[in-house]
C-alpha cells in the first residue's frame, strides 16, 4: 500500500517537473530546428543552428550582451561597497538619530523603484544621464535590503576580533575591510546572486532610461527585437530567447545550490 | 592619519560603553562655538556619517524626494510645452475615479492577485513537500521547479506566447488531438488575463517553494515520528503538525506575492501590451502607458500616489512579518 502510494508519488512528481519545464523544452525545440519542423514532433528532424545565427545577425546581441554585463557588475559592485559602509555604521556605532536614519533607509522596501518611475527618469534626464549604463544602475546602488541583510551579518562579528585590530592599529576602514568583509563573505555572495538574477531580469527601468543600441541592456534588446519584428518566424524570437536567458540558465546549473540557498536566505528579489 | 584612526579608537571605544542616551540625542543641537565638547563630539561622530552619507545621498536622490515629490505633483497639471504646470487640487484623484479604464486595470490586478497568489502558494507547497522527500531524481525536481525563477519575465513571455500561439501552439497542439477546436487564449477578452495568470503561476511558485522547504527543514523529525506511533495518517500530519508550524512561512509568501502582484508585469510587455482592450492591463503597466506612450505624466503620477499607498500599506506588514519571521527561528 505504501508502496504504491510512493509510486504515485513518483509518478505525478516527475509529471510536474516536466510540465514544469515544458514551454522551455518548447522553445529550444523550436530553435534548434528548421522552421518547418516548428510544430511537427519528429525526433528524426534535421537539427540547426540558423535560427541562432539569424537571431545573431537582425540585431546586435552582442553589444546588448556586454551592456548587461557592465551593468549587473556595476550595480552589484556598487550595491557591495555602499551597502557595507552603511551597514557598518547602523552595526557597530553609536551615533545621533540612528534610529531615524535606519528607519529612513527601511522606507526604501516600502517605495518600490516601480512607483517613483516618472521621477526618477526626470532626475536622470536633469544629471544628463539618459541612455547610458549608470542611468540604469543609480537608483538601485543603495539598497535598503542589502544594507538590511550586511547589518544582520555584521552584528554576528565578535567584537574582541574589532580591539585586537585596533590595537594593532587598523583604521575604521582597514577594520571594515580586513576583519567584517571577510566573515561575511557568505552573505555577500547571496546577496550578491540575487542581485545579479534581479538586474539580469530587470526590463521596465532599463526600458524607459535608454533608447539606443549603445546602452540597451538585454532584455530590453529582446522586447524590441520581438516586437518590431511582428511576424518573425518563431524560431528566430525562440532561438534570441534562448541566447538571452542561456548565460543564466548555465550559471544556475553550476550554482543551483547556491542560488537557492542565497534566495532563501535573503528573501527578496 | 595618526591622530584620525586615534579618534577612531575613541568613537570605537565610546561606542563599546554605551554612552548615555541624553548626550547622544542633544549632541546635534549643541551650537557649534560651545567650545571643547561639541567639537569632540563632532569628531566622534564623523565616521558613522561618513559611512552612511554616499547610502543617504542615493536613497534621498531615487527613493525619499521623489516619492514626496510625486504626492506634491499629483495636484497639478502636466506642464506642456511652454505651459507650466497648475494647481488642479484633487482633479488628476478626480479624472482617476471617472476613468472606467481605471477601475477595470485595478479590477483585473485584483482578480490577477486573488488568483495567482492562492495557486502559487499552494503549487509551491507540494513542490516543496516533493522536494523535500526522499523521491528519486530529486535535483532534477529541484532544478525544473526553480529554473523559472531565474529567467527574465520578458523572455518567459516570449516562450509562453509561443505556447499560446493559436493553431500551432503547444494547447491547440494538444488540444487537436481530442479534436479540440483551435483557442485564441491571449487574442479573446474573457481568457487574455487568465493566460498572464497561467504564465504568473509558472515563474513565482518556484520562487515561494524554497521558502517552504527552508520552513519545512526546521521542523524537528520527531514531532512526525511520534505522529506516526500515534497511528495519525499523512493527511493528519499535514494538517495538525506541518500546517500550524508553517503558517507564519506562508504569511511571509504572501506579502511578497501581493507585493508581486502589482510590480511584476513584464509579460505584459512581451505577451499583451494590456490588450485586447485592457483586458489584461494591470496597474502599472497603465501607469506606464499614462506617463511613457500618452505622455498624461500628471495622470501617471496620481496613479502612482495610489501605487505608493498600496505597496506602502503592504510593505509596512512585510516588514512586520521580516521581524516575526527572525523570532520564529
Amino acid at each position: 500500500m505504501t508502496g504504491n502510494l510512493k509510486n504515485v508519488n513518483v509518478i505525478g512528481a516527475w509529471l510536474l517537473g516536466f510540465l514544469w519545464l515544458w514551454p522551455l523544452l518548447y522553445a529550444i525545440w523550436a530553435a534548434i530546428h528548421p522552421i518547418e519542423y516548428q510544430v511537427r514532433f519528429d525526433i528524426f528532424a534535421p537539427l540547426t543552428l540558423f535560427n541562432f545565427k539569424n537571431a545573431w545577425a537582425q540585431a546586435p546581441f552582442a553589444q546588448y550582451m556586454l551592456n548587461t554585463l557592465i551593468y549587473v557588475t556595476l550595480t552589484t559592485s556598487s550595491q557591495f561597497v555602499v551597502c557595507a559602509l552603511a551597514a557598518f555604521a547602523f552595526a557597530r556605532f553609536e551615533f545621533p538619530l540612528k534610529n531615524v536614519l535606519f528607519g529612513l533607509v527601511l522606507i526604501q522596501l516600502l517605495i518600490h523603484p516601480e512607483v517613483v518611475l516618472i521621477e526618477n527618469y526626470k532626475t536622470i534626464r536633469f544629471l544628463g544621464l539618459m541612455d547610458t549604463i549608470p542611468a540604469i544602475s543609480l537608483p538601485y546602488i543603495a539598497s535598503a535590503f542589502g544594507i538590511f541583510v550586511l547589518r544582520q551579518t555584521f552584528k554576528t562579528v565578535p567584537k574582541a576580533l574589532d580591539d585586537a585590530a585596533l590595537i594593532d592599529g587598523a583604521n575604521t576602514l582597514q577594520i571594515l575591510r580586513h576583519v567584517y568583509i571577510p566573515l561575511s563573505l557568505p552573505t555577500f555572495v547571496a546577496y550578491g546572486l540575487v542581485s545579479i538574477s534581479y538586474h539580469w531580469n530587470n526590463y521596465l527601468w532599463p526600458l524607459i532610461v535608454t533608447n539606443s543600441d549603445d546602452s540597451r541592456v538585454l532584455n530590453v534588446g529582446l522586447a524590441v527585437f520581438s516586437m518590431e519584428e511582428a511576424g518573425v518566424e518563431w524560431a528566430t524570437i525562440s532561438a534570441a530567447t534562448l541566447m538571452v536567458t542561456a548565460p543564466l540558465i548555465i550559471a544556475f546549473l553550476i550554482f543551483q545550490r547556491q542560488f537557492i540557498e542565497s534566495f532563501s536566505t535573503t528573501g527578496i528579489k | 592619519m595618526k591622530r584620525f584612526s586615534r579618534i577612531i579608537v575613541e568613537c570605537a571605544c565610546l561606542a563599546d560603553q554605551k554612552p548615555m542616551k541624553q548626550t547622544v540625542l542633544l549632541a546635534p543641537f549643541a551650537s557649534p562655538f560651545a567650545g571643547h565638547v561639541s567639537m569632540s563630539k563632532f569628531r566622534k561622530f564623523l565616521p558613522p556619517f561618513l559611512l552612511l552619507s554616499p547610502s543617504i545621498v542615493l536613497l534621498l536622490t531615487f527613493v525619499h524626494i521623489p516619492a514626496i515629490h510625486t504626492i506634491y505633483l499629483s495636484f497639478f497639471s502636466t506642464p506642456k510645452g511652454r505651459r507650466p504646470s497648475k494647481f488642479k487640487g484633487l482633479e488628476n484623484y478626480q479624472d482617476m475615479i471617472a476613468d472606467p479604464v481605471f477601475w477595470k486595470v485595478l479590477g483585473n490586478n485584483l482578480i490577477y492577485a486573488i488568483t495567482t497568489i492562492p495557486a502559487s502558494i499552494i503549487i509551491a507547497l507540494i513542490m516543496a513537500q516533493l522536494v523535500n522527500s526522499a523521491l528519486p531524481g530529486r535535483p532534477f525536481l529541484r532544478f525544473s521547479f526553480f529554473l523559472p525563477v531565474v529567467l527574465p519575465l520578458i523572455a518567459v513571455g516570449n516562450i509562453w506566447l509561443f505556447f499560446y500561439l493559436p493553431g500551432f501552439g503547444l494547447i491547440d497542439q494538444i488540444g487537436s488531438l481530442f479534436g479540440l477546436p483551435n483557442t485564441n487564449i491571449l487574442g479573446s477578452s474573457e481568457t487574455v488575463l487568465w493566460g498572464i495568470v497561467g504564465v504568473s503561476i509558472w515563474k513565482e511558485s518556484g520562487f515561494y517553494m524554497i521558502f517552504f522547504l527552508a520552513a519545512l527543514q526546521g521542523i524537528p523529525r520527531d514531532l512526525k515520528e511520534a505522529a506516526y506511533i500515534e497511528g495519525a495518517n499523512n493527511w493528519q500530519i499535514f494538517r495538525r503538525i506541518t500546517l500550524p508550524l508553517i503558517t507564519p512561512t506562508i504569511l511571509f509568501i504572501s506579502v511578497i506575492a501581493t507585493i508581486n502582484a502589482f510590480i511584476r508585469i513584464e509579460h505584459l510587455f512581451s505577451m499583451t501590451q494590456g490588450g485586447p482592450n485592457y483586458n489584461s492591463a494591470l496597474l502599472l503597466y497603465y501607469l506606464y502607458e499614462n506617463a511613457f506612450v500618452f505622455w498624461d505624466t500628471a495622470y501617471a503620477i496620481a496613479q502612482s500616489v495610489f501605487l505608493i499607498v498600496l505597496l506602502s500599506i503592504i510593505g509596512i506588514g512585510q516588514i512586520f512579518l521580516m521581524d516575526r519571521r527572525v523570532h520564529y527561528q
